[in-house]
């Protein structure tokens, strides 16, 4: 007598970790091939993968809808211009320590911000962010509202060429840190965990999730992600103003890119930012009203393709996270045939 | 005299956030969710009443029997054709639509009517005040302003806990699959709920044009004034919501006495703190909803 048996939702991960570090390994030789300024998009790129990937960890994992992780991009970006310009640290050592910093402050924002649930959690978390801008705004050791600039000599004796290649490497890699990190975490323990509060949070508080334990940890990783996202858009940018790296429609493309990707999976806002990517030059022509579109397109996406784009590719996974539940030959056709084609199995079990 | 000038100016400033977020309180209270777009809303309402003004000539004030209907309408519509659909796809999906037609709000405002500031001009109603003592004087607008607010909060709550109307919301909001059993259509309650409270942020959105300059971005703000009006006063509780919105008001008006770059902060802090101490708020469930 054979027993159902849990197996990985996809068979193995290797054939789409193999074609990733392709894509990577593509992407690693690119500044020795396209000029500097596309080597510019692509960093801008990569911080969007990072967004996303973060944003969607928190929404589509964690079950959490936060609009302010700008808080986050605005600290992590102007922690490393404040240690880059009056310490004199290399923008590349000051980065990992903002994003630190940003840890920090999600941490002890979560104290505040968990006691609200659903819309209300969102807007507080956006309360917090305005509260840093104008904090921000205050503070004459970052030129107060009108910002500062990251004094080029921070990066020592670089080259331009070098340094802009650096800052894409960086961005490069941040990315790749993100999602394989992401991965990583949504195949533990605690990725199931994630899974089963964002599908049922009293459920999986019932069954032993440490729930609350688990969103404090997703959101003070997102909030390190999106501080090493705002510390690479300093690196790229050379530049801070208060209401640029506070603004919240960096939220808002995160959202609209996860949306439009396809929220709780890997691939998806890795496709929704490619897809921003590409049409961002034909969009940015059409001056707000692309923001209108983009608006238009996530409220279509969330009530008709709530799966997004990456949700078209059906049950195919790059980067296979979920569970699959295996039943035994059958004995009689009828019944055991029935789970194989009722509800599609990344509805309940598969993130 | 100047601090117990700004406490006045503050408790009436509270007036005009209650108004703003009672709607806000509402839909919550009734759907369990929050309409991010409701600073939007109420700032498109402002320009709703902006354009009736410039078109007919009348006082902002009159322009309300037009703009509270059509908001109204709006809601029940918006209700019925994007909110419930979202609401049937579970707990995230409102957020993100609202979300989007926060987005789509505002820009669509700002290139219809630019980012510049407007006001609703109510000529000399505007300047009129009331003198109470030699040093302390109150605007009639602000004042009246606040009494449309209290008003609006009263006339809410007796809708829910005196009508046959306000019984279907709670029940609905209770138990919505029981309510249904009990003959009550779950799509159109929520649909009236939502062009009621969409007719109070009507309301807001003409006094707020009337009280002070808005421009397409100011929506956000908006919204975070209304909910932290929602969150110092205790959800739950409209009359909360009032003290919420007062609260709210002094602090911002007392923090500008400070020093004016520090009145929104203030507000902020004061949202903070009451989250951190209070987080049931200061007046929860006075009144059942």
């Amino acid at each position: 007598m054979s027993h159902a048996a849990v197996r990985r939702s996809a068979r193995s991960p290797w054939p789409g970790l193999a074609a990733a570090c392709a894509v990577v390994a593509a992407l690693a030789y690119l500044p020795y091939a396209v000029s500097r300024g596309t080597q510019g998009e692509l960093t801008n790129l990569f911080a969007l993968v990072v967004l996303a990937t973060m944003w969607n960890l928190l929404a589509g994992y964690g079950g959490m809808v936060s609009i302010g992780q700008q808080a986050y991009i605005g600290v992590g970006a102007y922690g490393l211009v404040y240690l880059a310009n009056t310490g004199g640290v290399s923008p590349f050592l000051a980065l990992p320590v903002a994003a630190l910093a940003c840890g920090v402050v999600a941490l002890a924002v979560s104290y505040l911000v968990f006691r609200l649930a659903g819309g209300y959690f969102a807007i507080a978390t956006w309360v917090v962010a305005e509260v840093l801008r104008l904090i921000t705004t205050q503070i004459d050791a970052v030129g107060a509202g009108s910002g500062t600039s990251l004094r080029l000599a921070a990066f020592g004796d670089l080259t331009p060429g070098f340094r802009i290649a650096y800052v894409y490497w960086l961005g490069l890699g941040l990315a790749v840190l993100t999602v394989a990190g992401t991965y990583l975490l949504m195949r533990s323990r605690l990725g199931l965990g994630l899974t089963a509060i964002r599908d049922n949070a009293v459920a999986a508080g019932s069954v032993g999730v440490p729930v609350v334990r688990a969103r404090r940890l997703v959101f003070v990783v997102a909030a390190v992600g999106c501080g090493l996202a705002g510390g690479l858009i300093a690196c790229n940018t050379l530049r801070v103003q208060p209401d640029s790296v506070f603004s919240v429609n960096y939220t808002a493309l995160m959202v609209f890119m996860v949306i439009i990707g396809g929220m709780g999976t890997i691939e998806g806002p890795i496709v929704g930012a490619v897809a921003f990517y590409l049409i961002q030059d034909r969009l940015q022509a059409l001056d707000l009203w692309y923001l209108v579109i983009l608006g238009v397109a996530a409220i279509a996406f969330t009530l008709l393709l709530p799966h997004g784009l990456w949700g078209l590719a059906g049950r195919f996974r790059l980067f296979p996270v979920g569970y699959r539940l295996a039943l035994p030959a059958p004995a009689e056709p009828a019944p055991a045939a029935e789970p194989a084609t009722s509800a599609p199995p990344q509805q309940r079990v598969t993130p | 005299m100047e601090w117990v000038n700004a406490l006045v100016q503050g408790l009436l400033l509270g007036g005009l956030y209650a108004l703003l977020a009672c709607g806000l309180s509402l839909v919550f209270g009734v759907m369990r969710t929050v309409n991010i777009a409701h600073g939007d809303l109420a700032v498109f309402a402002a320009f709703l009443g902006l354009v009736v003004v410039e078109r007919t000539g009348l006082h902002p004030a009159v322009s309300i029997v037009a703009v509270v209907p059509v908001m109204a309408a709006a809601g029940y519509a918006l209700q019925r054709g994007l909110l419930g659909p979202a609401l049937a796809r579970g707990e995230i999906a409102p957020l993100l639509v609202t979300f989007g037609l926060a987005v789509v709000l505002q820009n669509v405002l700002q290139e219809l009517f630019s980012a510049d500031t407007q006001s609703l001009d109510s000529g000399g109603f505007a300047t009129a005040s009331l003198r109470l003592t030699d040093q302390l004087a109150v605007g009639w607008l602000p004042l009246v302003t606040f009494a449309v607010g209290v008003g609006a909060v009263a006339a809410v709550q007796l809708v829910l806990s005196r009508t046959r109307l306000g019984r279907a919301m709670r029940a609905t909001s209770d138990d919505p699959e029981a309510a249904g059993l009990m003959g009550i259509d779950n799509r159109h309650v929520y649909g009236i709920a939502t062009a009621i409270a969409l007719a109070t942020v009507g309301l807001a959105g003409v006094f707020l044009g009337m009280r002070t300059q808005f421009s397409p971005t100011l929506g956000p703000l908006v919204l975070i004034f209304a909910f932290e009006a929602v969150i110092i006063g205790g959800l739950g509780s409209l009359w909360g919501t009032l003290a919420g919105g007062i609260v709210l008001g002094v602090a911002q008006t007392i923090g500008a006495q400070v020093q004016p770059a520090y009145g929104v902060l203030a507000g902020h802090l004061v949202f903070l703190v009451v989250l951190g101490l209070r987080p049931q708020g200061l007046f929860p469930r006075t009144v059942t909803t």
